[in-house]
């Protein structure tokens, strides 16, 4: 593998083939961006779902993180692209991609919102509800615009974790970067030197800015000594994120 | 669809499923073992080294921690110098996971106030003794719950190994799902699909919410002695 990085040789048969990697590139990113939306929807609802006084909404939540959190992407993924088309839902790797990937952090990210909203304390919604605002005026314009700067840091540790999981499409056969990889790798040649370190490098250079800054934004409210560290919500938080 | 079941899961087919079980819970040990010893010298090396020796274990755990585990097990199932299969996907996961429990040791040790240090100098001990005595116990008391959530990402993660023919539970229900029709002569329709998925399912739901009840339990404890001794819930928690 290492002698066919240094071979120029290998490296000219990669290259002739690029587009088909800036292409498979290209589904990657937009798996990521796509997925992304729907943990976010899927999250926040969830999320402040879980924080409602009502026990069959909280059930609900709590029925849908846990069942999502403790059982494999790999074997979601397989539930929809293999058994869904039985009952009549026929849909193609990628958007099997999205889906999975996207309901799958949902959860992760219902964790995050749901921690974020038990640490703004309650006298908050006390004071909202007694200037006459409702439940949904109260998350929109009072406890939620609180939160994000609190779970700022673990939902960028969740969009690393999801650019890194789309590579599960690659299980189902859709081409992303992981699978074109791959595939392009074991046939012919068996050139696996150059594909690969390209493809650690575009993986790399997409998470690596976001971890960073996602860090380096944690240290800075750190030092500000918001009150994210005491109280133990904010901690379950970044727990279950990492 | 007791019927069916019963006709899918015939003892031998139930034998092989719960051989893949085996399988991944025997994976994630041998697993989460090594990783925590190599991630706890990267740890060591990126927190009190500073010279080249950190850097190094900075870069690795970086590029590490910011490329997928898939990737991993695909250049190591071909490349990595290790004689049976079993062995070079185990490579690949304990590579990706050190870098990961790397982190979380760090992230340990940076919530050890450095009071504790010059306390423990000014007592004579050596910098070993310092970490061995009495950084380490107290940095590890903090993480676990957080390590414990890796080790449930670990034990989701083996499914990845099915990609390579590592026969594990994700690899074995497949394969039950596509020899079906030979062996119980059913043709495979929802029900069957429904039962076999749905049994690794449980499986992996089993092990891993085990693992997560055992995380709150810890967190709830710990929350509830940090407010008895109405200390300022300690910032050392922070994993």
């Amino acid at each position: 593998m290492i002698e066919q990085i240094l071979s120029l040789q290998s490296w000219m048969t990669f290259l002739a083939d690029w587009k088909l990697f800036a292409q498979a590139f290209g589904v990657t990113l937009m798996v990521s961006v796509l997925a992304l939306l729907l943990a976010l929807i899927l999250g926040v609802f969830f999320g402040v779902m879980s924080t409602s006084s009502n026990p069959v909404l909280r059930g609900i939540a709590r029925g849908y993180v846990e069942t999502l959190q403790n059982t494999p992407l790999v074997l979601q993924a397989y539930v929809f692209y293999l058994a869904l088309p039985y009952i009549g839902f026929m849909i193609g790797q990628i958007s099997v991609g999205i889906y999975a990937v996207g309901i799958y952090h949902g959860a992760y990210i219902a964790e995050v919102v749901r921690a974020g909203i038990q640490s703004i304390p309650h006298g908050q919604a006390e004071a909202a509800a007694s200037q006459g605002f409702t439940y949904v005026q109260t998350m929109r314009w009072i406890i939620l615009p609180q939160t994000v700067k609190i779970i700022l840091p673990p939902l960028i540790n969740q969009m690393v974790n999801l650019i890194k999981n789309t590579s599960v499409i690659a299980l189902i056969g859709g081409t992303d970067l992981m699978n074109r990889t791959n595939d392009w790798a074991t046939t012919g040649e068996c050139i696996y030197g150059p594909p690969f370190l390209v493809c650690g490098i575009l993986y790399f250079i997409l998470c690596f800015p976001l971890a960073t800054w996602g860090r380096n934004y944690e240290e800075k409210l750190k030092r500000r000594d918001v009150h994210t560290t005491d109280k133990p919500a904010a901690k379950e938080a970044e727990g279950s994120a990492s | 669809m007791i019927e069916v079941i019963s006709r899918t899961f015939t003892p031998e087919i139930l034998m092989y499923l719960l051989g893949g079980a085996w399988l991944v819970i025997e994976l994630s040990v041998i697993i989460v073992i090594l990783s925590l010893f190599f991630g706890l010298i990267l740890a060591l090396l990126r927190s009190y080294d500073k010279f080249i020796l950190g850097r190094i274990a900075g870069a690795y755990i970086e590029i590490f921690r910011n490329t997928p585990n898939l990737m991993w097990v695909l250049i190591c199932y071909v490349h990595a110098p290790l004689p049976t299969a079993f062995m070079r996907c185990t490579f690949a996961f304990v590579l990706f996971t050190s870098a990961a429990i790397a982190e979380i040791i760090r992230g340990g040790l940076n919530s050890i106030p450095k009071g504790q240090f010059e306390a423990a100098y000014s007592q004579g001990f050596s910098f070993v003794q310092t970490l061995v005595y009495i950084v380490l116990p107290q940095c590890f008391q903090n993480i676990i719950p957080t390590l414990l959530s890796q080790v449930i990402t670990v034990v989701k993660d083996t499914s990845f190994l099915s990609m390579v023919a590592v026969a594990e539970l994700m690899f074995r229900s497949r394969n039950v799902l596509s020899l079906l029709p030979r062996y119980t002569g059913q043709t495979v329709g929802i029900e069957q699909v429904a039962a076999i998925f749905g049994f690794a399912a449980i499986i992996y739901f089993v092990i891993n919410f085990t693992l997560s009840c055992l995380v709150r339990y810890i967190q709830n404890r710990r929350a509830a002695r940090t407010k008895g001794r109405g200390e300022p819930a300690a910032a050392a928690d922070k994993a």
